[in-house]
C-alpha cells in the first residue's frame, strides 16, 4: 500500500518538474468558510531544491501516459518509462494532507494527454471540484489547460483554480513544428484568449453584481523551452513581449531545456542546460513589467542576443551613456530605476529621502543600492569631480574586475534573480 | 546626557519616550534592566512602565505615522536586540519632533535604522510561515517547535488561524518557552516547560504520541522532495542562499 502511492508519486512528480511555474501569489481566495488554507497575499516558498529552485506547490501530473509524440517531453509517447496514474481521491489526500503540515502553499496540477483533451481535462476538474466543495479546501490552486478541451470544461475549472496555464513550449511556431509536430502555437492561444476573455466578464460582472463568483482570479501564465530550438533572444522576448500583452498574462516563465532524450533534433544528454541564458532572460522580462523597458530597447535587430557576462540592465546602460549620468538628486523615478545597480525598493527610497535634503554616497549605501555598479552611472551631493568621460568599455572592465566573478563563472552556476 | 533603564517591555519603552518630555531632557541613553551595568559615576532614572503614558505616546505616533510603520515599530522592538531599544526611543523623538511624513526621510538613521530592523524581524516571520512543519499527533493536534532568531511568535498568529482554521495547532518556541495553540475557536498562548520531555530536534515528536498516518505523509514529503528536484540544475550555492544551514533542523525533508 504505501510502495504503491510512493511509486506514483515519483514517477508523476519526477514528470511534472520540468514545469517551472512555482508561484502561488496574486489570488485573493480568503479562508471564508473556516475550512482549510488561505490563499490571499504573497506566496511562500517552503523548501528550496538543491538546485536552488522554489518549492511552493504540490506539482504533480494525474498521469504521465500521453497520446502526442513532443520530442522535448519526457513523457512523450515513444519514450520507453514508466507510466503511472493517480485515482482523484489519491490527488485530494495528498493535497490535504501536505497542506495540513505546512509543507506546501497548494496544488500544481498537470497532466499527460490521455484518450482526448476531453477526456483529461474533466477528470483535473473533478479533483479541483471535489478539493474546493467536498474537502473546503481554500489553498493555491494551478491547473493546466489541456489543449482541445472544451469551453465548458475550461470555464468549470476556471471557478475553482487560482490560477490557468497553458505552454507555448517553444518560442516559435518553426520551432515548435519541428520538436512537435502535432502541436501548434493556435492550439495555445485558443484557451489563453477564451479564459483571458472570461475573465473579463467576470470582473465586469463582479462590479455589478457583488456575489459573482471569483474565476481564475490569479490570472494566465504560459512558458516556453529554450536552448533546444535555435531561436535568438530577441525572437523569445519579442514572443513573451506579445503574449503579455495580447492575453494579459501574469508571468512568463522560460525553461533552459534540460537534455532528456537521443532524438538528434534536440542537445544531447549530458550537455550543459543553459542556465545563465535563462537568468538574462528572466531578468529581461523583469526589466519589462517592472522597470518600464520596452523590450525593443533591450532585443532588436542591432542586439538579437543578450550579454552572458553582464545583466542585460547594465548592457543597456553602456549602449546608452549620452543619458547618464543621472543625478539622484533631481532625476525622474524612472531615469533612477534605470541606473544599472538601483533596484525598486532603493529607487522608490532614494524619492522619498531626498525630499528632505540632497542625498551623499553613504546614505546611498545604507539605502541599499549596489554602489560598486551604480557609481559609474549617477552624481550625488558629495560625487567626486570627474575629470574625463569614460567609455563602455571601460566601465565594463572596472565592473567586471570589482564583481566578484558573479559574472565571469562559466555554465556551472545558475545566477538567481529571485 | 541622561541614562534611562526601563523594563525591556515595550511599554516601558514608550514610557520612557514619555518622560523624556516631561523632563525635557536633551539626549537619552535607554537601556534595558537586563543590560544595565551601574556605573558609579552616572546617575541613572529608572522608568517605572506605566499604562497611561505609554498609550499617550502609542497614540501620538499614530497621529504621525500610518498603520505600516506603527507595525515596523512592535518587529523591531520583537528583535530583542540590545541596540534597537535606543534606536526606538530615538525614533519616537525624531517622529515626535518633526511634521508628519519624517518616516519618508531613509536618509535619516534613526528611520533606517527602525526599517531595517523591522524588515529582519519580519523575514524571520516570514521564514517560520514557510518552514514550520507539523506533525499530526494521536490527539490531532498538529505540532511544531521552532527556536527563530527573534521572538516573532506573536506575528504568526493570524497567519496560521486563517489558514488552519479547521485543524487544532500548536506552534511552541524552545527558546522563549511559550507557545501559540489553536483549539478551533481562538489562539492562546500558553506556557509549559517542553525541554524535559522532548528533544530538542525540530520534527522529532517520539513515534508513540504520532498519529498512525504521520509517518507516510513524511515519508511522502520527503520522496517528492527528492524526485521534484533536477540534478542536471544543481546549484547548491543557491540552495544555501534561499535555505541558510541554520534552518534545516526545521526541514523534515532535509533530515536522514
Amino acid at each position: 500500500m504505501f510502495e504503491r502511492i510512493r511509486e506514483k508519486l515519483e514517477i508523476l512528480a519526477d514528470a511534472a518538474k520540468y514545469d517551472v511555474s512555482c508561484s502561488s501569489s496574486g489570488s485573493n481566495r480568503k479562508n471564508e468558510n473556516k475550512g482549510l488554507g488561505d490563499a490571499e497575499g504573497t506566496g511562500i516558498c517552503h523548501t528550496y531544491t538543491e538546485d536552488g529552485r522554489c518549492v511552493s506547490l504540490l506539482k504533480i501530473l494525474l498521469t504521465n501516459h500521453c497520446v502526442y509524440d513532443c520530442a522535448f517531453c519526457v513523457s512523450r509517447r515513444s519514450n520507453d518509462i514508466k507510466r503511472a496514474a493517480f485515482t482523484v481521491d489519491e490527488v485530494v489526500e495528498l493535497t490535504m494532507n501536505f497542506y495540513r503540515r505546512n509543507y506546501i502553499e497548494g496544488l500544481f496540477l498537470s497532466s499527460g494527454i490521455f484518450k482526448n483533451a476531453d477526456y483529461t481535462m474533466e477528470r483535473l476538474v473533478r479533483i479541483v471540484k471535489k478539493l474546493r466543495n467536498e474537502e473546503r479546501f481554500n489553498g493555491y490552486i494551478h491547473l493546466k489547460s489541456i489543449p482541445g478541451a472544451s469551453e465548458e470544461l475550461l470555464k468549470e475549472a476556471g471557478m475553482y483554480a487560482d490560477r490557468m496555464s497553458i505552454n507555448l513550449e517553444m518560442p516559435t511556431e518553426l520551432g515548435l513544428k519541428l520538436l512537435a509536430p502535432e502541436k501548434s502555437h493556435e492550439d495555445v492561444k485558443k484557451p489563453l484568449n477564451y479564459i483571458q476573455q472570461s475573465i473579463v466578464q467576470f470582473s465586469d460582472e463582479k462590479g455589478l453584481i457583488k456575489s459573482t463568483p471569483r474565476f481564475v482570479p490569479a490570472g494566465q501564465s504560459t512558458q516556453m523551452v529554450i536552448g533546444a530550438t535555435p531561436e535568438s533572444d530577441k525572437e523569445i522576448m519579442h514572443t513573451a513581449n506579445a503574449f503579455y500583452k495580447n492575453f494579459s498574462l501574469k508571468r512568463v516563465y522560460y525553461s533552459g531545456y534540460i537534455p532528456i532524450s537521443h532524438d538528434t533534433r534536440l542537445p544531447v544528454i549530458g550537455s550543459q542546460p543553459p542556465l545563465i541564458r535563462e537568468n538574462r532572460l528572466y531578468q529581461t522580462d523583469w526589466l519589462m513589467r517592472f522597470y518600464g523597458f520596452d523590450v525593443q530597447e533591450i532585443l532588436n535587430d542591432a542586439n538579437p542576443n543578450l550579454d552572458i557576462d553582464i545583466d542585460p540592465k547594465l548592457s543597456w546602460a553602456l549602449r546608452n551613456l549620452d543619458q547618464f549620468p543621472v543625478d539622484v538628486n533631481t532625476a525622474d523615478y524612472r531615469m533612477i530605476l534605470r541606473v544599472p545597480g538601483i533596484g525598486v525598493a532603493s529607487a522608490l527610497k532614494i524619492v522619498q529621502a531626498r525630499k528632505f535634503g540632497r542625498l551623499h554616497q553613504d546614505q546611498l549605501k545604507k539605502i541599499g543600492i549596489s554602489f560598486k555598479k551604480a557609481r559609474h552611472f549617477i552624481r550625488y551631493a558629495d560625487s567626486p569631480i570627474q575629470l574625463r568621460e569614460y567609455e563602455a568599455g571601460h566601465i565594463k572592465g572596472v565592473i567586471l574586475s570589482e564583481g566578484n566573478s558573479k559574472y565571469l563563472k562559466t555554465a556551472q552556476n545558475q545566477l538567481s534573480l529571485f | 546626557m541622561d541614562l534611562y533603564v526601563f523594563d525591556g517591555t515595550l511599554e516601558g519603552l514608550l514610557t520612557a519616550v514619555f518622560h523624556s518630555y516631561q523632563k525635557k531632557a536633551a539626549q537619552v541613553k535607554l537601556v534595558s534592566r537586563e543590560h544595565f551595568h551601574p556605573d558609579v559615576f552616572q546617575e541613572s532614572f529608572t522608568v517605572i512602565s506605566e499604562d497611561e503614558k505609554a498609550k499617550r505616546v502609542w497614540a501620538g505616533l499614530a497621529k504621525k505615522l500610518d498603520r505600516e510603520w506603527m507595525l515596523r515599530i512592535y518587529k523591531a522592538f520583537l528583535s530583542e536586540q540590545p541596540d534597537i531599544f535606543q534606536d526606538l526611543l530615538d525614533f519616537a523623538r525624531y517622529i515626535i519632533d518633526h511634521a508628519e511624513g519624517a518616516s519618508e526621510n531613509y536618509g535619516n538613521k534613526h528611520v533606517l535604522a527602525i526599517s531595517q530592523m523591522s524588515q529582519k524581524v519580519h523575514r524571520e516571520k516570514h521564514r517560520m510561515e514557510a518552514f514550520i512543519r507539523f506533525q499530526q499527533t494521536a490527539d490531532q493536534i498538529y505540532y511544531a517547535h521552532i527556536d527563530p532568531d527573534f521572538n516573532v511568535l506573536p506575528l504568526l498568529t493570524d497567519h496560521f488561524k486563517n489558514r488552519y482554521a479547521d485543524q487544532k495547532w500548536l506552534i511552541y518556541d524552545l527558546k522563549r518557552k511559550y507557545g501559540l495553540f489553536y483549539d478551533l475557536e481562538k489562539v492562546e498562548e500558553i506556557e509549559f516547560d517542553f525541554a524535559a520531555e522532548f528533544s530538542a530536534n525540530l520534527n522529532a515528536l517520539p513515534q508513540q504520541v504520532l498519529d498512525p498516518k504521520e509517518e507516510l505523509y513524511s515519508l511522502l514529503w520527503k520522496d517528492y522532495f527528492r524526485s521534484t528536484n533536477i540534478p542536471a540544475r544543481k546549484n547548491m550555492k543557491l540552495h544555501i542562499r534561499h535555505v541558510p544551514k541554520r534552518y534545516w533542523k526545521y526541514l523534515s525533508e532535509k533530515q536522514g
